[in-house]
């Protein structure tokens, strides 16, 4: 290449095909993207999230949470697990037909299969639909995460690193708000061994007056404050607290069906 | 003093190095001071795991605001300006043309640094946007924007009245990234912060721009060096022209399209297409180790042991590594195992100091002497500073991908409980805090360096100065 001009062409079309592909592309295709309806039920999804824990998305990006919590569940694969709803008139046919059988894990084709065994020894069973992976085993969700589960954040925070747990559900598996503010207070208080530095500056640790603050954090038995003194949250550390309760991406959906 | 004088049939190498003087100093020496501010914040950082409580109740210090205020300070505050000052320095010095009005250039620097300035307050404030890589708000994302374009302005004009036409390799790669970096930075900055799209296509734009940044601009703009000084050094030409050619075609067509992580929560055609683009990439990388290969195998041996001529070779090297663990990561059964783990933020380091950093002292400490016309104060530290800094990246980075590999496994196996996965890491921490305490003190050389240089400028500027009023009148001058 003799000429400046080239380069500038070459990168150009490198970099405005790219462009076109990675930025125009999924505009394009989920830009516009709206509620969807939730799997056999005429529910929507997502919900807008409520005003204390959409303020509390803006404190989660300020202090960085994503550092080291990710927001997305992985799923490996997927699975059928037939379960008896009606063992029928003949109850010994069928449990005995059940324990020659296994009933978890199954692919479609054999969850078919043993559904007809069972029927026509007449009982009654139903197929469900599982995710399966590593994610899923350790209770983090029921199903992967899709786009529709991101629908109404700005930021967006995907995060990259799990140094803390997922918290794509963190709301399904933690739901106790007095739960999340102690931990958020010090986290070792409810997580023994816990790396996660305590975000104390979100708290107000004062003299307890005449009468006790009813927002004054309960905190475990073996979790020591001193005497006389309360520990109540900001607004922030309750915003905080909302939004990580908001967090429940488990609804069944066409692209990530599983049975509720 | 500034040399504008351009009129003149055949400027010499000296007239051009000292158009450059200013902007280089104003570039580098900001430069030097967010490197260090980028090393202590990243000590910090890596402290809060061994000691969670750790300076916890200064907000401006959490762990979230302080890790990707030490990521940018080294990006945006150091590689980014030092990749520009060595840029400004090749035209010129390739084309042999003095840069003319070396003000604008100078100011620009200024402007870069104190958006730089701006946004690492703001990220330490809880200002951030939120998005990796972008996090400074509009106040200082504009000043980065606009001063880019004025640098980048003048490099091509610099570039375009070249008197030596020939072009070579080390323009290639140089040109395309001077042209790359606004398309990208303004795509996500209009798109994320100014008027933010819907959803997950946030994350998306967010990956491809990350990708785009870090992986193909600092790709481009250190090879481009790295093919400059590598033959100068080695004393025998580029091996391989037309693998060079090749090396950047594959580098720009497909390397702009990785980043988008495998089994990330959007269409699968995305992440799948970036696999495939990152699995060309291998071709462009690996092509860029044979030419390293055959250009060095045969060359003159090292003569002075921690001279730019070991940090251009190292940083190469560290380039070709961090290369394959990024393209490693895009492959499914590999993904699966490090995604989310430590090991992501390793190549991320072993980019951009082991391989783009070192690139830049390598090229630094070999040309602005010749820019200021003064040698180095403390040459005896310059070496020391290899030793130091490659010892830390080495204690940094392989410890932090090994335990990445080891938290991946655990996560993997839903047995292990998170904590158990989680402290596992701990372990690892304990060198690469280590490797991030030399890497400090490496900085610190490489600032007292810049500015002792710096310094020993002034002062023959003000000796000048003094000699000038104290000079005998001219006879004219008397009479009149």
């Amino acid at each position: 290449m003799k000429n400046g001009c080239y380069i500038f062409l070459a990168a150009f079309i490198a970099l405005g095909g790219s462009w076109l592909g990675l930025v125009y592309g999924p505009v394009h295709q989920l830009g516009g993207a709206k509620q969807t309806m939730v799997l056999n039920s005429s529910d929507t999804y997502p919900l807008q999230r409520p005003g204390d824990a959409a303020l509390g998305l803006q404190v989660y990006r300020a202090n960085g949470c994503a550092a080291c919590h990710t927001r997305k569940v992985r799923q490996t694969g997927m699975a059928c697990n037939v379960e008896l709803m009606n063992a029928g008139k003949n109850p010994v046919a069928v449990t005995n037909l059940i324990s020659s059988l296994s009933l978890t894990n199954l692919t479609k084709e054999e969850a078919d299969q043993v559904a007809g065994q069972i029927t026509s020894a007449g009982g009654k069973s139903e197929i469900h639909i599982v995710a399966t992976g590593p994610d899923i085993a350790r209770g983090w969700g029921m199903r992967q995460s899709v786009a529709e589960d991101y629908l109404y954040d700005a930021p967006v925070q995907l995060g990259s690193l799990r140094a803390g747990p997922d918290l794509a559900n963190i709301g399904v598996r933690a739901p106790d708000a007095n739960w999340q503010l102690t931990h958020l207070y010090a986290p070792t208080g409810e997580v023994k061994g816990s790396t996660m530095p305590p975000f104390r500056y979100l708290f107000e640790l004062r003299k307890t007056g005449g009468t006790p603050s009813p927002e004054a954090l309960q905190f475990p038995k073996d979790f020591a404050l001193p005497d006389g003194y309360e520990v109540v949250p900001t607004p922030e550390a309750k915003q905080l607290a909302a939004y990580l309760l908001s967090l429940r991406a488990n609804a069944p959906l066409y692209n990530a069906p599983i049975s509720p | 003093m500034i040399v504008n004088e351009t009129n003149k049939a055949n400027p010499t190498a000296s007239e051009v190095d000292a158009s450059l003087r200013v902007p280089l100093l104003a570039l580098f020496g900001g430069a030097a001071v967010w490197l260090v501010v980028g090393s202590v914040l990243a000590l910090i950082a890596s402290i809060k795991f061994h000691a969670p409580d750790f300076l916890a109740d200064c907000p401006l210090l959490t762990y979230g605001r302080v890790q990707p205020a030490a990521d940018d300070a080294l990006l945006y505050g150091f590689c980014i300006p030092a990749g520009l000052g060595v840029m400004l320095w090749l035209f010129a010095h390739l084309g042999q043309v003095p840069l003319r009005g070396a003000i604008v250039p100078a100011v620009a620097a200024n402007l870069w640094h104190l958006g730089v300035f701006i946004g690492l307050a703001a990220i330490l404030l809880g200002d951030s946007t939120g998005f990796a890589w972008l996090e400074f708000p509009r106040a200082g994302s504009v000043l980065l924007f606009f001063a880019y374009l004025l640098l980048a302005l003048w490099a091509t004009m610099n570039f375009a009245g070249r008197r030596e036409r020939a072009l070579y390799p080390s323009h290639w790669f140089l040109v395309a990234a001077l042209f790359w970096f606004p398309w990208i930075y303004s795509t996500a900055n209009l798109l994320l912060v100014a008027w933010p799209v819907r959803g997950v296509v946030q994350a998306v734009i967010g990956w491809w721009f990350a990708d785009n940044l870090v992986f193909v601009w600092l790709a481009l703009v250190g090879i481009g060096a790295a093919f400059y000084f590598l033959p100068k050094y080695a004393g025998r030409p580029l091996q391989g022209y037309y693998l060079a050619l090749y090396a950047f075609w594959l580098l720009i067509l497909f390397g702009s399209w990785c980043g988008i992580p495998l089994g990330a929560p959007v269409p699968a055609w995305l992440p799948s297409i970036s696999s495939f683009a990152a699995m060309m990439t291998l071709v462009s990388v690996l092509s860029v180790g044979v030419i390293m290969c055959k250009t060095l195998c045969g060359g003159k041996k090292c003569a002075t042991l921690g001279g730019p001529y070991c940090f251009i070779r190292f940083g190469l090297g560290s380039f070709l590594i961090s290369a394959l663990m990024f393209i490693a990561m895009a492959c499914p059964k590999f993904n699966l195992l490090t995604q989310s783990t430590w090991f992501g933020p390793a190549q991320t380091q072993l980019q951009l100091y082991g391989f783009f950093a070192m690139t830049m002292f390598g090229a630094i400490y070999h040309l602005l002497p010749r820019v200021v016309g003064f040698e180095w104060p403390f040459p005896r530290l310059a070496r020391l500073q290899f030793w130091l800094s490659m010892a830390g990246v080495v204690l940094l980075v392989v410890p932090l991908a090994v335990g990445g590999v080891v938290q991946g496994i655990k996560l993997n196996n839903p047995g292990v409980a998170f904590l158990d996965a989680a402290q596992a890491t701990l372990f690892w921490f304990r060198f690469s805090t280590t490797g991030l305490l030399l890497m400090l003190v490496g900085n610190l050389l490489f600032a007292l360096n810049i500015f002792g240089l710096t310094t020993v400028w002034k002062f023959a500027l003000v000796k000048k100065a003094i000699a000038m009023v104290k000079a005998p009148l001219e006879i004219a001058e008397v009479k009149a």
